[in-house]
């Protein structure tokens, strides 16, 4: 019926009809989102809820078998894990420095890696092609065969990253240990950023197609240099990506299982001992489900507030670039 | 009419599409868990039930090939057909988990004895009450001491060992003899002199630890512990961490590495359950204490004449209060799902893997020792450390505390253990004051748990 | 797609530099940094194909940058240590379906956020990318219950099932996927659809004969990016599987926790495994710079 009355309008006047006709679909749309609609409950919403639920219930090994029953408990679980006086506390506020740390480290390291060998390959040069294919390998390559080797590597004994410190390059007589101590932070931001600098690359120079060239010829010709054209054109070009990657980048890492579990087993160095394993610890190795859901939604109420944050500063800053 | 003809056929493909792709996606070809049909009423004969089994052998795919003879002879002899699942130890316990969780689980499941407890407190499992037991087989058959690890005391037990191992010193012959000693230490003294004597600073060790393994490391205070007079866990079930005997049974451990100096620093990184067995079976370390290691050490290339088993060593003066203890009991429980619709057939299994015959043939094969005393007129298990070990079990093996919390014990004590071990490896000396630090940490985290 | 814009790029001017050309210095900064992040990506990659041709005692001992001797043993025994073939046959059949569902709900679900202003739009959008930020650990037990349940209750068993893990893991992409479809929808001009409608197509047939062609670097990323998710997820899939249903990600585990650490086996395995996606991402990687582009630039 629409279309028929639409057929021989003149094209500028389709806009118009086009809001008409989208308001008497009323229905269209939501069919469309139904099996989006519904397969977000099911997995996403509906057992997030119910892990809420149960971060109120004292669901420790003795329930576990019926855990509808398991008795209320209160904000008991909260209060536990915000009790800095008592060794879970303290644990769990550890972790978080320890999560923030390695967040900001691996997001910023990647951004830079990223943006940096985006900017160098942004003009022609022979195997530019061959060498960005090489660059997403690392993104490219699954994470836990990525993280196996780097384990593998980082053996003392072992591993090729002693074998060059200590044997081919002679830094140091005693062999450092990199998985466990002081060290097995730094392995862990290694890991991360290797396998996390190439998305950051893919997304800036996706990003920088979108730039128009003659920008460019327009700075050059009023004298600008690399580094001006760089902070002049680039880098404001690329603030919505900018936006949206550092954004994505540190909710990723943030909530980062796989790199810590397959790299250091189910108990990390107290130095690397990220949330999601902490976590995890308490919920599958200590059997307390409650505990554990209590950590997940405090960790979940604190990205949310950091993303409000963030959304609501960066729009501001973006209008006030608008005006 | 037209818009509406429209939107019908939209909705109409956009669920076809999603409906055609679940289904030809989902054409799953596994047998269902759950198995369905049959009741506990009816003659086990025709049903079929799901094993899983823990992962001894070289690999899951040895066990699987250990096993399905087996179960196979099982099924010709009762009619039960047996879906047999290995599980590797990183998943089992969370496996079990789950299958309790959900109530969805095998009928028959092998657990580690030191979770026994555990188990039992989450009533996942069927209580081996003594007409239970009298279905299974005869408890004199079991040893008493594997037996004693099946559950809280006072409760009906939640499993029936199939496999027994105990700890043990293995020895390097060669080395020893080298090194101009005689015969194995029997006291912590001799064995930290020794392992001195057996240190050569380039590259060979007196004794090897799986430092950074949980359990490993939880075992290890337990046996030390019970020697210091010390204990996990007061009556009441109160955990004891920081008392001076277990600060010092720690301590004891760790200063192997941190001020003996006996152990190699690396052994702090060793995790996977292997590094100390290739270490000592390659003749970078004289000592190793292991549950038996026969199996292992030959697929490693060291044969039997290579080296020997002793007792774990005792204090030269054994401090007030002290146990003569030098192992727990180490093994493996069979434990029936109290989920399960084939309660009898699942019985049937237990009682058939628990004979004789299958007893002598499952630990041939895996190089521990049966729970069944008699299985031991096999020659198989007449050998002189098969015999060291079995006495070991008879007389100074005790089980792991038999308290629901055994489990956070171990990882909460283990831990702390190899967050210490990492400590020692960098060079720190390891204080009272540091053991009793980390252990009253664990303590609270333990405490946590409950 | 023009994958390579950027100035001075005709095809005639060699020798002549162009003023937008690069300073000496920015091409030895280029040269130096991409030589050291050419070697930082490297090396693990180096290490996992090397280690896989050595035989077991050269990966017990001390690292060597060369093999003892070479050998291929590693790449026939992996498959016999665990049970290789059939966690890549579930890997398989788990990635494709979910990825084929996803970009299927992906595109409508997009295509309404993006063609349409209906109530509650916003909420959906503001809904779907929190999710996001949910930790997995926190629902990945209440969803194995509520699959348990379903099960209990329907019949259609989703725990422990390939079924459930291609439901659990389309979801786990839809958020990203329909947000960086339904900006690539915006890039491409009303005026198509208009255009399909006047010829006398409805919204099902402007948005499959018009949209999803115009938008195909769009769903080619979505793609590759469901398939990677799906391949590589560790968590759920340790809980949610059994030895039936086991994916490579938590399969490869086993090499290590058996009684024996098969490095070179390990290594092996990881690199057949890598291999489709990385082939697969490598061969539609200008696709996703052009879908990127579009998706994130608005």
């Amino acid at each position: 019926m629409t279309v028929a009355t639409d057929r021989g309008r003149s094209l500028r006047r389709l806009a118009a009809a086009d809001r008409r006709r989208s308001t008497r679909h009323k229905a269209l749309p939501y069919l469309l989102l139904l099996p989006a609609v519904c397969f977000e409950l099911l997995v996403h919403v509906i057992p997030m809820l119910v892990g809420v639920w149960i971060s109120f219930k004292q669901l420790t090994i003795y329930f576990i078998r019926n855990w509808t029953g398991a008795p209320s408990a209160g904000l008991n679980n909260y209060r536990f894990a915000l009790n800095f006086n008592n060794a879970v506390g303290k644990a769990l506020l550890h972790s978080f420095y320890v999560t923030l740390g390695f967040t900001v480290l691996v997001v910023a390291l990647s951004w830079l890696i990223g943006t940096g060998a985006a900017v160098l390959m942004q003009n022609p040069f022979r195997g530019r092609g061959l060498l960005r294919t090489y660059f997403l390998v690392p993104y490219a390559l699954p994470a836990f065969s990525a993280t196996i080797t780097w384990e593998f590597m980082f053996q003392r004994d072992h591993g090729l990253v002693n074998q060059v410190i200590v044997h081919d390059l002679h830094l140091t007589s005693h062999a450092p240990f990199w998985l466990i101590g002081n060290n097995a932070f730094a392995s862990l931001v290694i890991t991360a950023v290797w396998r996390t600098w190439p998305f950051a690359f893919l997304v800036v120079t996706a990003g920088m197609q979108s730039i128009p060239t003659d920008l460019y010829e327009a700075a050059v010709m009023d004298g600008a240099g690399v580094w001006q054209r760089l902070r002049k054109i680039t880098l404001p070009s690329l603030r919505p990506v900018n936006l949206v990657l550092v954004l994505v980048l540190f909710l990723w890492n943030f909530n980062d299982f796989n790199t810590p579990f397959v790299l250091f087993g189910n108990v990390a160095a107290p130095q690397a001992n990220l949330l999601s394993l902490q976590i995890y610890d308490t919920s599958f190795q200590n059997w307390n489900f409650g505990s554990g859901s209590a950590m997940s939604v405090l960790l979940l109420l604190f990205l949310l507030v950091v993303t409000a944050i963030y959304l609501v500063a960066t729009s501001r800053g973006r209008k006030a670039a608008d005006v | 009419m037209h818009g509406l003809a429209h939107r019908r056929t939209t909705a109409t493909i956009a669920a076809a599409a999603v409906a055609a792709l679940l289904a030809a996606c989902g054409s799953d070809t596994k047998p269902s868990t759950t198995t369905t049909g049959g009741s506990s009423g009816a003659p086990a004969s025709g049903q079929s039930i799901t094993y899983w089994a823990s992962d001894q052998g070289s690999s899951i795919a040895d066990d699987v090939k250990v096993l399905t003879p087996e179960l196979k002879a099982f099924t010709a002899q009762t009619g039960i057909k047996v879906n047999l699942e290995v599980i590797g130890w990183n998943d089992l316990l969370n496996r079990i988990l789950a299958a309790t969780t959900s109530g969805q689980g095998p009928d028959v499941v092998n657990i580690g004895n030191t979770w026994s407890a555990s188990l039992q407190a989450t009533g996942a499992f069927l209580p081996v009450s003594s007409d239970v037991m009298t279905q299974i087989g005869d408890t004199g058959r079991f040893l008493p001491g594997a037996l004693a690890a099946t559950g809280a005391a006072g409760k009906p037990p939640v499993g029936v060992p199939i496999y027994s191992t105990a700890y043990g010193l293995y020895y390097n012959k060669a080395a020893f003899a080298a090194a101009g000693i005689a015969t194995p230490p029997a006291t912590w003294e001799d064995l930290v002199a020794d392992g001195k004597k057996l240190t050569d600073g380039a590259g060979k060790w007196g004794l090897t630890l799986e430092a950074g393994q949980i359990p490993e490391n939880a075992h290890a205070a337990f046996v030390f512990s019970e020697q210091q007079g010390g204990s996990w866990f007061d009556d009441a079930g109160k955990p004891t961490f920081t008392t001076p005997q277990n600060v010092a049974a720690i301590k004891q451990i760790v200063d192997f590495m941190a001020a003996d100096k006996i152990v190699n620093p690396s052994d702090a990184e060793s995790s996977n359950g292997t590094e100390a067995l290739q270490e000592f079976a390659s003749g970078k370390a004289a000592m190793l204490m292991w549950q038996p290691a026969g199996a292992n050490l030959a697929k490693y290339g060291m044969t039997a004449d290579q080296y020997g088993v002793a007792p774990l060593p005792f204090p030269a003066s054994p401090p007030a209060g002290s146990k003569h203890i030098d192992s727990m009991v180490g093994g493996i429980n069979l434990a029936v799902f109290a989920n399960t619709k084939h309660k009898d057939a699942a019985l049937q299994l237990v009682k058939f893997l628990t004979s004789q015959p299958e007893e002598i043939t499952l630990n041939k094969a895996y190089g521990s020792l049966p729970s069944v005393s008699d299985a031991y007129s096999d020659p198989a298990f007449k050998t002189s450390d098969d015999t060291v070990l079995q006495n070991v079990l008879a007389s100074s093996a005790t089980a792991m505390p038999e308290i629901a919390q055994e489990s956070q014990f171990e990882t909460s004590v283990g831990t702390a253990m190899k967050t210490l071990f990492a400590d020692a490896a960098s060079g720190k000396a390891i204080t009272d004051a540091m053991v009793g630090d980390a252990l009253n940490q664990a303590q609270q985290k333990m405490e946590a748990g409950g | 797609m023009s994958s390579t814009p950027g100035p001075a790029r005709s095809p005639g001017a060699a020798k002549y530099r162009s003023p937008l050309a690069p300073p000496k210095s920015f091409l030895w900064t280029r040269r130096i940094a991409l030589t050291l992040l050419g070697l930082f990506t490297a090396t693990p990659l180096f290490v996992m194909i090397s280690s896989s041709v050595k035989p077991l005692v050269d990966v017990q001992g001390t690292f060597d940058w060369v093999p003892s001797h070479l050998t291929f043993q590693p790449y026939v025994e992996m498959w016999s240590t665990v049970p290789l073939g059939r966690y890549f046959v579930n890997s398989t059949v788990v990635a494709a379906c979910s990825t084929a569902i996803s970009v299927v709900i992906a595109i409508f679900a997009a295509y309404a956020v993006s063609r349409y202003r209906f109530r509650g739009r916003q909420v959906f959008r503001v809904t779907v990318l929190s999710t996001q930020m949910f930790p997995g650990i926190l629902f990945l037990l209440p969803l194995y219950l509520i699959y348990v349940n379903i099960g209990n209750d329907t019949g259609i068993t989703l725990s422990n099932t390939r079924l459930g893990l291609i439901v659990t893991y389309l979801t786990f992409t839809l958020p990203f996927s329909i947000w960086l479809l339904a900006g690539y929808f915006d890039s491409i001009p009303r005026e198509l659809d208009e255009a399909a409608a006047v010829d006398g197509s409805g919204p099902l047939g402007t948005l499959l004969r018009i949209v999803v062609p115009a938008a195909r670097p769009g769903i080619i990323t979505v793609g590759v990016y469901s398939f990677m998710t799906a391949w590589g997820e560790v968590l759920f899939a340790s809980v949610m599987t059994d030895d039936n249903t086991r994916t490579l990600a938590v399969g490869l585990r086993n090499y290590a926790s058996e009684n024996d650490v098969y490095w070179n086996q390990i290594m092996a395995a990881s690199l057949v495994v890598s291999v489709p996606v990385v082939v697969a991402f490598l061969a539609l990687q200008r696709y996703l710079i052009a879908g990127l582009t579009a998706g994130s630039v608005k």
